[in-house]
């Protein structure tokens, strides 16, 4: 267990600014995601931390020590793919055992620990295998395995689910979630996933442009973003951002229902949307329009849950929709970071 | 539904006529497009090799009319001369010593060259350059440069200190400094493709692999024993089957710098058939002495083939 901490970490690739000052701290044993687009630069921070990319400034400590001009190797950290880059010409034990041979472990020794962690993904069987012959989960499953048998200090995963099948995902993400805690080993994982970002991290790194945007655990970083970039990037359909001439306002597209459903209850703001569509997906019905002229017939999104089928929405109605007070967020219309509310 | 897809058949045939029929049927447009390798192959290599085949168990020569069949009389008979096991023994020495300083040379190089460094171009095509001279040219330079009298190779390392004033070997002259000479000219001419063959090879290993390997602990020698040459072991074994294939059946550098000479010392099985069956017009001989090469080259084919499957990666 060791902390990670990075220090205006910055990384220029010639003239591109990957990373762009980054000061983050993970907490001892604590599952941190880096989330954001393709290209934000989170896979470039991972790959600072693990020590295959030189940092063009700043420092990163892991437990505590300077490990910035650190090999690899003398960092305690382990690595699993997105591709899992697991020895192709290599038995899964051999695999398994790769790191511990590096360290000239007594082969006895390497015996047991590669079991050990075998049997902790329940791969045993496939030992005696070469990858080729694995399934991609089969696959995951070893290069974790092969994370594992070191014992590292520090685990640092790069979108290993995204070359699962949609299914598989789902239980290989709860399966991770749960050895996550049972090891207690400090992770950091990245993904460009927000469904694996929520569902695993005790807090989440939004990235964008190579800077972190939001650090704060899911919900935090869902209900209470810090600017519009995290408001816009997480959720799907994401936050309705409105611009008005003082403020953007945004409100979660769950949280804007029809008036009469939400009763009278509490402080509420009201909307007329004028709705040009309606979708619906079965768990959710997506519901398409504008708002009034007020707001610049703004297009919104409104997302009711099937539960509210009684209520009918026609395509090319006008309906009166509206917000509680404490669902929406205000935003600088310059800089796009939160901002003073303001009566509507 | 009926009628949109019978218009739609009706204007492809009106469009295309039987010029599209016939460029649009791979039954006739495969073997088409096939046939002029398959006639290359038939008429440049099946035909002679079949020739070959029948001159060696005849004793056809240069001056002969009718085909006499003798079986296996006239490979029981090179067999038996010294010159031929000379030769024989020559050619694997040949083959497989330069085989070895090529590949280990062009391993290191290809290591070297796949770091980036200023001037890594310029390197580049250097390396590159023996490949694409002309090789009897290339082979006549080497001539000078080894020759008896004016070597300036013999000069430079004289005037370095290296050589004292009284020692001046002839590369050519001499038994062993012959095959010597003779291994170091075709390593220099045969470095430069497996090399790049060797590049092609390293490019091919995975970013990530080489990074787990990173993370995983391993150092530098443990990353190029254990990842990086396993992992390159099928294009290596290309190169080498190659090579081999190369080397034993070359002549021109042979023929060009010692011509099998001194006493026979860098003659090669393909050269003695070269003289056997052109020179002395012995056809079925040399027919002979080139085809006791076949089931040799054949073996090795298979043996690297069989490696290179097994080691297989995806």
């Amino acid at each position: 267990m060791a902390k990670v901490e990075t220090q205006g970490l910055e990384k220029y690739f010639g003239e591109v600014k990957a990373v762009d000052g980054v000061d983050i701290a993970s907490r001892e044993g604590e599952f941190l995601v880096l989330l954001g687009p393709s290209g934000c630069g989170k896979t470039t921070l991972l790959r600072m931390i693990a020590g295959l990319e030189k940092p063009s400034a700043g420092d990163i400590l892991i437990g505590g020590e300077a490990v910035t001009h650190l090999p690899p190797r003398a960092r305690g950290v382990a690595m699993v793919f997105q591709s899992y880059a697991l020895y192709p010409h290599m038995t899964i034990y051999k695999n398994i055992a790769f790191p511990l041979k590096a360290v000239s472990m007594p082969k006895d020794d390497i015996d047991r620990k590669v079991r050990w962690a075998a049997s902790m993904f329940g791969i045993e069987r496939l030992l005696r295998r070469k990858p080729r012959e694995l399934s991609g989960g089969e696959r995951q499953r070893v290069a974790l395995a092969r994370a594992l048998v070191r014992e590292p200090n520090v685990f640092l995963l790069d979108e290993p689910l995204s070359n699962l099948d949609a299914k598989l995902r789902t239980s290989a993400r709860e399966e991770l979630h749960r050895f996550q805690k049972d090891v207690e080993i400090t992770t950091i994982y990245v993904t460009h996933d927000q469904i694996e970002a929520m569902g695993m991290g005790d807090r989440i790194a939004v990235m964008n442009q190579g800077k972190v945007h939001q650090l704060g655990s899911p919900k935090e970083v869902y209900s209470d973003p810090s600017d519009t970039f995290v408001a816009g990037f997480l959720g799907s359909p994401p936050m309705n951002l409105i611009k008005t001439e003082d403020r953007i306002i945004g409100f979660r597209p769950e949280c804007f229902l029809p008036r009469e459903l939400l009763g009278g209850s509490g402080d509420l703001e009201s909307f007329t949307v004028e709705v040009s569509r309606v979708e619906d997906l079965g768990s959710d019905r997506l519901v398409y329009g504008r708002l009034e002229k007020r707001f610049g017939h703004h297009q919104v999104v409104a997302n009711l849950p099937t539960s509210f089928t009684h209520y009918s929405i026609e395509t090319g109605g006008t309906y009166d929709f509206a917000v509680p007070r404490k669902d929406v967020k205000f935003f600088d219309v310059e800089s796009g970071l939160r901002a003073e509310p303001i009566p509507l | 539904m009926d009628s949109l897809q019978e218009h739609g058949g009706k204007s492809v045939i009106n469009r295309g006529g039987r010029l599209s029929f016939f460029f649009d049927n791979e039954k006739f447009l495969g073997p088409i497009m096939i046939a002029p390798a398959v006639i290359y192959v038939l008429a440049l290599v099946g035909y002679p090799l079949i020739l070959a085949f029948a001159y060696s168990l005849s004793d056809i020569t240069v001056g002969s009319v009718d085909y006499n069949f003798v079986g296996l009389s006239t490979f029981r008979s090179i067999i038996e001369e010294p010159e031929f096991r000379i030769a024989l023994k020559n050619t694997i020495l040949f083959t497989f010593v330069s085989m070895a300083i090529v590949v280990v040379l062009a391993k290191i190089l290809a290591l070297l060259l796949v770091k980036d460094f200023k001037g890594k171009f310029f390197v580049r095509a250097l390396i590159l350059m023996p490949y694409v001279a002309p090789i009897s040219l290339g082979v006549i330079g080497w001539l000078w440069m080894l020759d008896s009298i004016y070597s300036p190779i013999n000069w430079l390392l004289q005037r370095t200190g290296l050589f004292g004033p009284d020692f001046w070997p002839m590369w050519l002259g001499t038994p062993g400094l012959a095959m010597a000479s003779i291994i170091t000219v075709h390593v220099w001419r045969m470095l430069p493709l497996a090399m790049i063959i060797m590049l092609a090879g390293l490019a091919s290993i995975p970013k990530d692999i080489q990074d787990a390997a990173l993370v995983d602990g391993a150092g530098y020698f443990r990353r190029l024993f254990q990842v990086t040459i396993p992992m390159m072991l099928p294009i290596m074994l290309v190169a080498v089957l190659f090579g081999i294939v190369f080397t034993a059946t070359d002549i021109i550098i042979i023929l060009v710098l010692t011509r099998g000479g001194p006493y026979d010392s860098t003659q090669v099985l393909v050269s003695q058939a070269f003289y056997i069956g052109i020179d002395a017009g012995d056809l079925a001989g040399g027919a002979a002495t080139a085809l006791f090469l076949f089931p040799l080259l054949l073996a090795v084919a298979i043996l690297m083939l069989k490696i290179a499957r097994r080691s297989e990666v995806t």
